[in-house]
C-alpha cells in the first residue's frame, strides 16, 4: 500500500513550487528594471520635457499626460460602473435583458485592448469629432476599465450579507435607503479596490491610447481636454522602437517610472482593503 | 381584538407547496406560539405577515391575509413593515454602534432631532431590558455585546419604530438558557402592548410563554388552541406526538 503521507508531501511540494514560480517573474521584472533604470532617475528626468529627439531631457509631459488620462477615465467609468453594479446586484430581476447585460460585461472584459483603440478612434475621434484628444483617450480607457469596475463593485455589493438587507427592510426602511445606508457603506472597500485596480490598468495600457490621444512628441503640456497628450506607455513604445539610438537607461528609466506608478496605485488598493478588512465586524 | 385574519392561505416557492390552506386569527395582546418540525412552514408563515417572502423571486401566494381588516397586499409595504416588527433567528446587529442600531429605523423614517432620537433609543432599550447593561457604552460597536445582549438589542431596534405586532423567528435558537430566559421575560412583558407571534423549535418555550399555540406540519395548520389545551388535551394525534417528542 502506498504511504498517504508521502503522497501528500509530494503534492504539497508541487503546489508550493507552482506558487513560488509566480514570484520569480515578478521579482525578475522589478529587479531588472530597477537595475537598468535607476541610474536615469533624477529630478531633471522627472520634471523636464524630452530633448534632442527624445534622446535626452525628461519625461514630464508623459507623466502628466498619463495622470490626466487616468483621472479622466475614472471620472467617466466610476459613476457609470457603480450605478450599473448597483442596478445589477440590487434591482435587476433575472431575465433575458439582465443576462444579456451580464454577458456583455463579460465580453467587454475580454475584448483585446487594441480593439478598444480602434473603437475609440471610430467613435470618439472621428464620429464625435473629438479629434485625437485627452477626452477621446479618457473615454476609451474608461470603457476599457468599465468591466473591472462593474464586476468588482458587484462582488463587493453582493458580499454584504443578505441578512443586513432583510433587517433593514423589516424595519420598514425603503429599499433605496437600505442600499444607501447599509449596503453601500459596507461595500465601499471592495468598490474602491476595484476602481484602483482599473486605474492601474488604465495607466499602463498602450493600445487604447495609440489612436485616440497619444502624441509622438509634444514638448509642452496639454492645455485642454481637446489637446493631444504624451503618455508613459506610448512614450516607452516610441523610444524603444521608433527612435534610433536612445540610451538604454532612458528607456528603462521610463519603464521604471511607469511601473512605480502602477505598483503605487495597486499598493494603495491593498492598503485600503487591508484597513477596511480589519474594521469589518461580521 | 383580532389583529390578523388569515383565510385560505396557500404559498408556493417554485413548485414547492410551502403552506396549505391555512385559516387562523391572531389576537392583539397575546403571544401566539407557532411550533412544528423543520420544513413545516412556520417561518414561511411568519414571513408572510410582514411580506418578507416577497423578496424571494419564486414566491407565490393566494388567499387573504388581513391586518385589521385590510388586505396586507394593499398596504404600502414599508408602512406594513413598520407596523409589523421582526426579530430574527440569529442576533443580527447592523454594523453600527449600539445607539445607531436602535436609532437606525427611526432615523430612516425621518427623525432628525437628536434629543428625540436619544429619548426613543433609551425607551426602546429599557423596554428590551438592555438599558442597564449598555447605558454607559452606547457608542461601542454592537458586535462587542454578547449573543443574548445582541438579541435584546435587536428587540430594542424593532421596538424603536413603534410596531403593533412583533414577529419572533426562533429568537433563542442561538442563545444560552440564561439569555433565553431574559428574552422570554421580555416577550411576556411586551405582550401588554403588542401582539406577538413566536415561531419556536423549542416546545417547552411555547408552553412557557404562549397564550395560544399553533402546530404546523408539512405546511398544514394542524391545530390551534389555548396553550394549556394543546399541551394537555390536543385534538389531533399528530400534535400529541410532536409535543411528546415522538417525532420532529
Amino acid at each position: 500500500m502506498k504511504n498517504p503521507y508521502k503522497t501528500q508531501n509530494i503534492a504539497f511540494f508541487f503546489l508550493f513550487l507552482a506558487t513560488l514560480l509566480i514570484v520569480i517573474p515578478v521579482g525578475l521584472i522589478i529587479v531588472i528594471i530597477i537595475q537598468k533604470g535607476l541610474p536615469a532617475i533624477n529630478w531633471q528626468f522627472l520634471s523636464d520635457i524630452p530633448r534632442q529627439g527624445m534622446r535626452a531631457g525628461g519625461i514630464f509631459p508623459a507623466i502628466v499626460g498619463t495622470l490626466y488620462l487616468v483621472i479622466g477615465a475614472i471620472i467617466f467609468a466610476l459613476p457609470i460602473g457603480l450605478l450599473a453594479a448597483i442596478y445589477l446586484s440590487e434591482y435587476a430581476k433575472d431575465n433575458l435583458l439582465t443576462r444579456i447585460v451580464k454577458l456583455a460585461i463579460v465580453n467587454l472584459a475580454g475584448v483585446p485592448s487594441v480593439v478598444y483603440g480602434l473603437f475609440g478612434l471610430a467613435l470618439f475621434v472621428v464620429f464625435l469629432k473629438f479629434g485625437a484628444s485627452i477626452l477621446a483617450g479618457s473615454l476609451t480607457l474608461g470603457i476599457m476599465i468599465l468591466p473591472v469596475i462593474i464586476t468588482t463593485s458587484r462582488e463587493a455589493l453582493e458580499s454584504v450579507p443578505q441578512s443586513f438587507r432583510e433587517v433593514s427592510l423589516s424595519l420598514g426602511v425603503s429599499k433605496w435607503q437600505t442600499i444607501r445606508h447599509i449596503v453601500l457603506p459596507n461595500a465601499i472597500p471592495g468598490i474602491l479596490t476595484g476602481t484602483i485596480l482599473g486605474l492601474g490598468r488604465a495607466a499602463g495600457e498602450t493600445a487604447p491610447i495609440l489612436f485616440t490621444v497619444a502624441a509622438f512628441y509634444l514638448p509642452q503640456l496639454p492645455k485642454s481636454i481637446f489637446d493631444q497628450a504624451m503618455a508613459l506607455p506610448y512614450h516607452l513604445y516610441v523610444i524603444s522602437t521608433q527612435v534610433p539610438n536612445v540610451d538604454e537607461k532612458i528607456r528603462y528609466g521610463t519603464a521604471l517610472v511607469l511601473l512605480t506608478l502602477v505598483l503605487f496605485v495597486n499598493l494603495i488598493a491593498i492598503i485600503i482593503r487591508y484597513k477596511f478588512r480589519k474594521k469589518k465586524k461580521w | 381584538m383580532v389583529k390578523f385574519e388569515i383565510r385560505d392561505l396557500n404559498i408556493w416557492f417554485s413548485s414547492i407547496h410551502a403552506l396549505k390552506q391555512v385559516n387562523m386569527e391572531i389576537q392583539a395582546n397575546e403571544i401566539l406560539s407557532v411550533i412544528g418540525p423543520a420544513n413545516s412552514g412556520k417561518t414561511t408563515f411568519l414571513r408572510t405577515l410582514n411580506r418578507l417572502n416577497d423578496l424571494n423571486t419564486n414566491f407565490r401566494m393566494n388567499g387573504a391575509v388581513e391586518l385589521e381588516r385590510e388586505d396586507i397586499k394593499r398596504i404600502d409595504v414599508e408602512v406594513l413593515r413598520r407596523k409589523i416588527g421582526m426579530v430574527f433567528a440569529l442576533p443580527l446587529p447592523l454594523p453600527l454602534s449600539i445607539f445607531e442600531n436602535v436609532a437606525y429605523g427611526i432615523r430612516m423614517h425621518g427623525e432628525r432631532n437628536k434629543k428625540r432620537l436619544e429619548e426613543k433609543v433609551g425607551e426602546a432599550l429599557q423596554q428590551a431590558y438592555l438599558w442597564e447593561e449598555v447605558k454607559g457604552r452606547l457608542d461601542e460597536s454592537a458586535f462587542t455585546l454578547s449573543g443574548g445582549q445582541q438579541q435584546r438589542l435587536c428587540i430594542a431596534r424593532t421596538l424603536a419604530v413603534d410596531p403593533e405586532v412583533i414577529l419572533f423567528d426562533e429568537p433563542c435558537s442561538g442563545l444560552d438558557p440564561i439569555s433565553t430566559a431574559k428574552v422570554e421575560d421580555t416577550m411576556i412583558k411586551l405582550k401588554e402592548r403588542y401582539a406577538i407571534v413566536l415561531v419556536t423549535n423549542n416546545v417547552k418555550q411555547a408552553a412557557r410563554v404562549g397564550d395560544r399555540t399553533a402546530f404546523f406540519l408539512n405546511g398544514e395548520l394542524i391545530e390551534i388552541d389555548r396553550t394549556d389545551k394543546i399541551f394537555t388535551a390536543p385534538l389531533d394525534k399528530r400534535t400529541d406526538g410532536y409535543i411528546r417528542g415522538k417525532f420532529g
